[in-house]
Parts: C-alpha cells; structure tokens; sequence
C-alpha cells in the first residue's frame, strides 16, 4: 500500500500488532544471528516495533511491513555494534562481522532474507526455552518472542501484573546474554533434553489455557490456541522429531473437545458423556494425521515412544471411536501401560485403571485403585476418590461411592469439577 | 481464530485448465510459509462447476441441477482455511497472496471467519451443549 493520508492511529496499531505476531520471531532470528546475543536482540527488535508504531500512522502501512520491521531492526543493530565497541570485538571474535558486512551489502532484499531464517526461528526457540531459565521466565519469553504477544497480553492470560512479566523477561534475557545462548540448534547428545525443554514450554501453555476454557474465560483460552499454533510452527521447522508431532496431535485432540466439554450451566462434560458431534472433527482429522507422521518417524526395531507420542496415541483412541462404547480400551490400557514404563507415575496408573474398568469390568480396576490408596501417593489427588467412587457406583456399592464422591469435592479446586462431584455425591448422576 | 479464505472462479478454472508453473510455485511457497508460521489449517482447490451439482427445496421436494453454471462471478474454484489471532492478521495474511494468483479485476478474494464455540455461548447460551444446534 503506498502512504495513504492519515490512516486513523488505533486502525494502524492493530495492524501493527498483527503484523508482529507474524513477524516477532522471524526479526528477532535475523538480529540475534547479526549480534549473536539473543537478549539485546529482541530489545532491538522491540526498538523497529516501537518505530514502527511512530512512523506507520504518520507515512503509512509500508507495502512489506514484515521486510520494513526486519530492515529496521537489523539497521539498528548495525547502529549499536558501530557504536559499542565492546560488542563489536566480541563478534569479531566469533567470526560474526564478515557476516555482518554480508548483510549490509544484501539490505536490498530483506524478502530473501526472510525466507531463509527457518533454522534461526528454530534456534530462537531453544534459546527462549533454554533450561537455564526458570518454566515461568521460559513461557513468557517463548510468548513473547516468538508469538508476538505483548506483555500485558501475556500478564493478562496468566492472571498477572505487567510488571510481574517485564521483570521476568528482562531477567531471562540477562540470563542468555550471561550464559552466552545463542540461536544455534543444539546437536548430539544435546538435543533430546533441550527439545524436552522447549516441548514442555509449549504443552504448559497449552494447558493454562485448557483449563482456563472450563472457566468459560475465553481470553486465557487463546493460550491453547497459542500453543497450538507454536506446536505448528516446531512441526514444520523440525518435521523428522517424532515428540513435536506427538506433542501438537496431543493438543489438537483435546482442543478440539472444547465446545463439547462444558455443558449448559457451565459444568463440565466427562468425555464419555459428551456430545461427539460438538468435537471439532478438522482438528481431529489434523491431529491424526500429525501422529501417524510421528509414528512413522519411529523405526520399531529401536525407538520407543516418546510421552507425547503414547499420549497422543490414547487421545486418538477416543477420537476415532464415533460413539464412547466403540472405543478400544484395550489398547487404551496397553499404551498406559507403556507410557508407565517410561514416565512412572501413580497419575498414569490411575488412568490405566480406569481404562481397565472399561475394558475388563470394574472389579479389576478397583483392585488397582485400591493399591494406589494403600500406597498414599495420591493422597491430595482429588481424581483418586472420585475415580474410586465411580467403580464403586458402576459396582452398585452406592454409599460407598457417595462418600468418595463428596471426598472428591473437597479435595478439587476446579469450581465446575466441584459442581459435578458434588451432584453425583448427591446421588444425582 | 478460524477464517477462510474463498478465492473465485476464473473461466481458466472452470474449463478445468490447471495453473501455470509458476503460479503453483508460488501458491505452493505460500502455503509452506503459512505452514512455519503456524497458521495453515488446510487449501484446496475445487474442480469445474461442471463436475458439481446445486441442491434446492423447491415446493416439497428436492431439486438436482448439474453444473457447469454460468455465472462464473459466484463460482468460488478454491479455499483455504487459517488459524490467526486476529482480523486484522487474516487481512496481513491475504496481503502475502501470490499476485500471480490474484483475481482477475472485478474479482475478490474473500475473507470469512469461522464460527467457534464462544460465538455459541455469546449468542444461544442454551444451545452449547445440548447438541440441538448444528453449526
């Protein structure tokens, strides 16, 4: 678009903000590679987006905006390593300034130059789930540098003051540009903890939000769509890990349960209760399709499945049953079983067991539950008494189950869930 | 957010003429670069009008017309389907279209948004969940 006269400010920043979200990973790799110093690059991406927001209502929305915020950002960082000598001999040292004079001479085409950053964005997303970060300071500068989001957004999706999250960041980055992070991908031996990382990273936003959507609180319920769209963006540019694509399917199949999964008052809908017409039947198609590619990238003669695979594996269980009696519980409980051996977990067992109530009967599984009570290790876990409680009832030991239901109630801290214990304590379920 | 994307019928299209290299090149690099940003849900492109069928409810009965039909203005030959967080990031998107696949002149790409459950809960809060609704 060629400047237009006076484009209204509030119409321009929104676009500006769009823009962003697009392009905030993308210029923050372009100048972090420039400067080799990930922190100081995204404040000087923040500097082109500030520019931005001063320039663009005044001479227009430039025709690539994306290509404009890259230009700015890498001049600026041309501008600083000028002028900060320091820096300067720093990069000399690691052989970065031949780069740099590269990139001068190719300013002209700053599309190229986007084009060719995959690995870049790649790297900037290890090096914002870097584990020498705590999971707090990782989640809000994967929001930020690589969703885009600003930090009230990211302060209002996670309950927080915008302060609480500036600090955050700013920390995390000090702490890059002490460790020296830089945008590399890591390799050997490395690799499979800090992929862990940044998986970890993305399913902890993915869940903030799901359990945010039972609350009716759309505004926190972006987050799963955040991680999703994250989850996306490591599937294409790391398309031969198993775990990224196991990891997205995971998401998408319990997204896409989201309109099913609260009922007309707002309590929330078991799901084998729920109306699986209400599924989001695209997201599911996608999903598995996601974790046939993961399962394709194992060879079976030596990998295992990674957690986010198996987990994955029994969502898709239940999605591709088009009623709840049609779904195989039997490999619902054989996958737990495996998932238990790489990840043991009272938590798992208590799934299998459920899962084993359905594919055997109740009495077997309530053998197991009954194990999980004498060990003591879910005592806080209010899904213990209420899975108790459910075998029970299906056992027709009724008061039993009551007592565990009410148990249950006390125990959650999820308004909805409560409602629901506490209906079936009450015999009305 | 879920928008898509409706991209018109061309007498190209509807003659069943597949794109030129270049404009497959291009569609394709488009969608790898939705595809990294996250955003690319799914595209497709239709056969000729001529290979479809238009279904009425006319006086008590169901009515089948084969196509080709002739107006080619309010045939659609393709769609794709993004997941952005906002309008205005749908627009930036549609901004990116390869211009060697733009509509001829008199022609829109056009862009429309899904509807998603918090539509629902908005507008026929008793409706949610109950099933009776059909989006």
């Amino acid at each position: 678009m060629s400047p237009t006269t006076g484009p209204r400010t509030d119409e321009v920043a929104r676009t500006l903000e769009a823009v962003w979200r697009m392009e905030a990973a993308k210029v923050t790799a372009v100048v972090a590679r420039l400067v080799g110093d990930v922190g100081l690059a995204e404040d000087l991406a923040q500097d082109a987006f500030v520019q931005a927001l001063e320039q663009w209502p005044r001479d227009g929305i430039p025709h690539k905006p994306g290509a404009w915020l890259t230009a700015t950002a890498r001049r600026r960082a041309i501008d600083r390593i000028r002028r900060d000598v320091n820096l300067a001999s720093k990069l000399q040292q690691v052989g970065h300034l031949e780069e740099l004079r590269v990139a001068e001479l190719a300013e002209g085409d700053f599309d190229a130059a986007l084009e060719d950053i995959d690995d870049d964005v790649l790297g900037l997303i290890f090096a914002a789930c870097h584990p020498a970060l705590t999971a707090q300071a990782r989640i809000s500068l994967t929001l930020r540098m690589i969703g885009g989001l600003t930090t009230r957004e990211i302060a209002r999706a996670f309950l927080t003051t915008e302060s609480t999250v500036a600090q955050r960041i700013s920390r995390a980055k000090k702490t890059l540009s002490q460790d020296g992070v830089t945008v590399e991908i890591p390799s050997g031996a490395e690799l499979a903890p800090r992929l862990a990382s940044v998986l970890e990273v993305v399913y902890l936003i993915f869940n903030e939000g799901y359990a945010a959507t039972s609350g009716r609180d759309w505004v926190r319920g972006d987050l799963m769509e955040e991680a999703i769209r994250l989850g996306r963006v490591l599937s294409a540019l790391a398309p031969r890990e198993p775990e990224v694509h196991g990891l997205l399917a995971l998401m998408e199949i319990q997204a896409s349960r989201t309109r099913a999964r609260i009922g007309r008052d707002g309590e929330a809908v078991l799901l084998l209760d729920q109306d699986r017409t209400q599924w989001d039947w695209a997201l599911i198609r996608h999903a598995l399709a996601a974790l046939d590619r993961a399962v394709s990238l194992l060879d079976p003669a030596q990998d295992a499945a990674g957690p986010y695979v198996l987990q994955a594996a029994i969502a898709a269980c239940h999605a591709r049953a088009r009623t709840a009696g049609a779904t195989d519980w039997a490999r619902i409980v054989a996958l737990y079983g495996q998932l238990g051996v790489i990840r043991p977990s009272p938590v798992i067992d208590l799934n299998r067991a459920v899962a084993l109530s359905y594919a055997e009967g109740p009495a077997a599984a309530l053998e197991v539950v009954d194990g999980l009570v004498a060990s003591g290790d879910l005592a806080d876990y209010h899904l213990l008494p209420s899975v108790r409680g459910d075998l029970l009832a299906r056992l027709g030991r009724d008061d039993e189950a009551r007592a565990e239901f009410a148990r249950a109630a006390e125990m959650t801290q999820n308004d909805a869930e409560r409602a629901l214990l506490r209906r079936r304590a009450a015999g009305h379920v | 957010m879920r928008f898509m994307i409706l991209v018109p019928a061309s007498p190209e299209t509807e003659q069943g003429r597949p794109g030129t290299g270049q404009q497959f090149a291009d569609m394709h690099a488009y969608n790898e670069q939705m595809l990294k940003a996250g955003v690319f849900i799914d595209g497709q492109g239709l056969h000729p009008s001529a290979k479809g069928a238009r279904v009425t409810w006319e006086d008590g009965d169901w009515g089948v017309t084969d196509g080709p039909f002739a107006e080619a203005r309010e045939l659609i030959a393709g769609f794709t389907i993004i997941e952005v967080s906002s309008r205005e990031e749908a627009i930036e998107w549609l901004r990116k279209w390869p211009t060697s696949c733009a509509p001829e002149p008199g022609l829109a790409l056009e862009l429309r948004q899904v509807l998603a459950p918090e539509d629902f809960t908005a507008t026929h809060p008793e409706t949610v969940s109950t099933g009776r609704l059909q989006p």
